[in-house]
């Protein structure tokens, strides 16, 4: 075990604003890019709805 | 028995066999990360040289290696797509275009904050870190050129190009740091000598590497599935 204490661990050795500058944003960057498929396929999904519910409407005419 | 090698070529039976897949390639991806952080900042020592800072090895190199190589995977898939006109070659080089750009990014980011403790600068003009902002550059010149034309298989031709010229990019990138004189330290990992880093900092690392890689893989199939969708 490298840490006796939680704030040793943050501090990582006075580097902390170095180290976690990386995993923070490289977080951000996966969570975004997760994000951003899902409205893509979100979206999609709701033309596709809107399209079916407007053809059932024309074929009961 | 015969095997239709060419069955899973079709979008529609890629799509129901990428969404079978994602599910496996998340859960393993999940368990890899946590198993990579574990070992990176409870298992692996600090470092004699660098004391806690060269912990973003463990994201910097992983990211690095995916942004050379999911290039080269996207221009395979391109150039096999204006060869033989196969439409789901092209929608996956299209799918992985952003997660590279993604990781070319995030390479250059921790780069920057990882050369300033060491360095004193987050960024110099050298032939390393020029030539993967190249590479980013290449990905976004791939992406805003297939954003731009509105037909999408004229847009895999055109894409296509830019793809499969920009890999001379890559061995550049990675014979950069032996054919010139640069801040950025020589391999690390190779073929044909001992890694020169403690045994459980590379185990880490490798894990880490793993760990994007399925993690690409479903991110990748999931944008390729919403590709197909699409047109």
């Amino acid at each position: 075990m490298n840490w006796s204490s939680v704030s040793e661990f943050f501090a990582m050795g006075g580097y902390g604003f170095y180290v976690w500058g990386s995993y923070v944003v490289t977080f951000i960057c996966i969570v975004g890019e997760i994000l951003l498929i899902s409205n893509r396929r979100r979206t999609l999904e709701k033309q596709y709805s809107l399209i079916h519910d407007l053809n059932k409407k024309r074929d009961k005419k | 028995m015969t095997i239709n090698w060419f069955k899973y070529s079709s979008p529609a039976s890629f799509y129901s066999l990428a969404g079978k897949m994602i599910p496996i390639f998340v859960f393993a991806s999940v368990v890899l990360l946590v198993a990579g952080l574990y070992v990176g900042f409870f298992v692996a020592p600090t470092d004699f040289q660098q004391g806690e800072a060269y912990r973003i090895i463990f994201i910097h190199v992983p990211a690095a290696w995916m942004s050379m190589f999911l290039y080269v995977v996207m221009a395979f898939w391109a150039g096999i797509g204006l060869a033989f006109n196969t439409r789901l070659s092209s929608m996956l080089a299209s799918a992985i275009a952003p997660t590279g750009a993604m990781f070319t990014f995030i390479a250059l980011w921790t780069g920057a904050l990882w050369g300033k403790p060491m360095w004193g600068t987050w960024w110099v003009w050298d032939a390393r870190l020029t030539s993967e902002l190249i590479l980013l550059f290449l990905y976004i010149g791939f992406m805003s050129l297939q954003a731009a034309i509105d037909d999408p298989r004229r847009a895999d031709k055109a894409g296509a190009i830019i793809a499969l010229v920009g890999v001379v990019n890559i061995p550049i990138i990675y014979f950069s740091v032996q054919w010139w004189n640069t801040l950025h330290q020589g391999a690390s990992v190779s073929v044909n000598q001992a890694p020169s880093m403690a045994t459980t900092m590379l185990i880490g690392m490798l894990i880490m590497v793993l760990a994007s890689w399925m993690y690409s893989i479903a991110v990748i199939l999931k944008r390729t599935r919403v590709i197909i969708l699409e047109r």
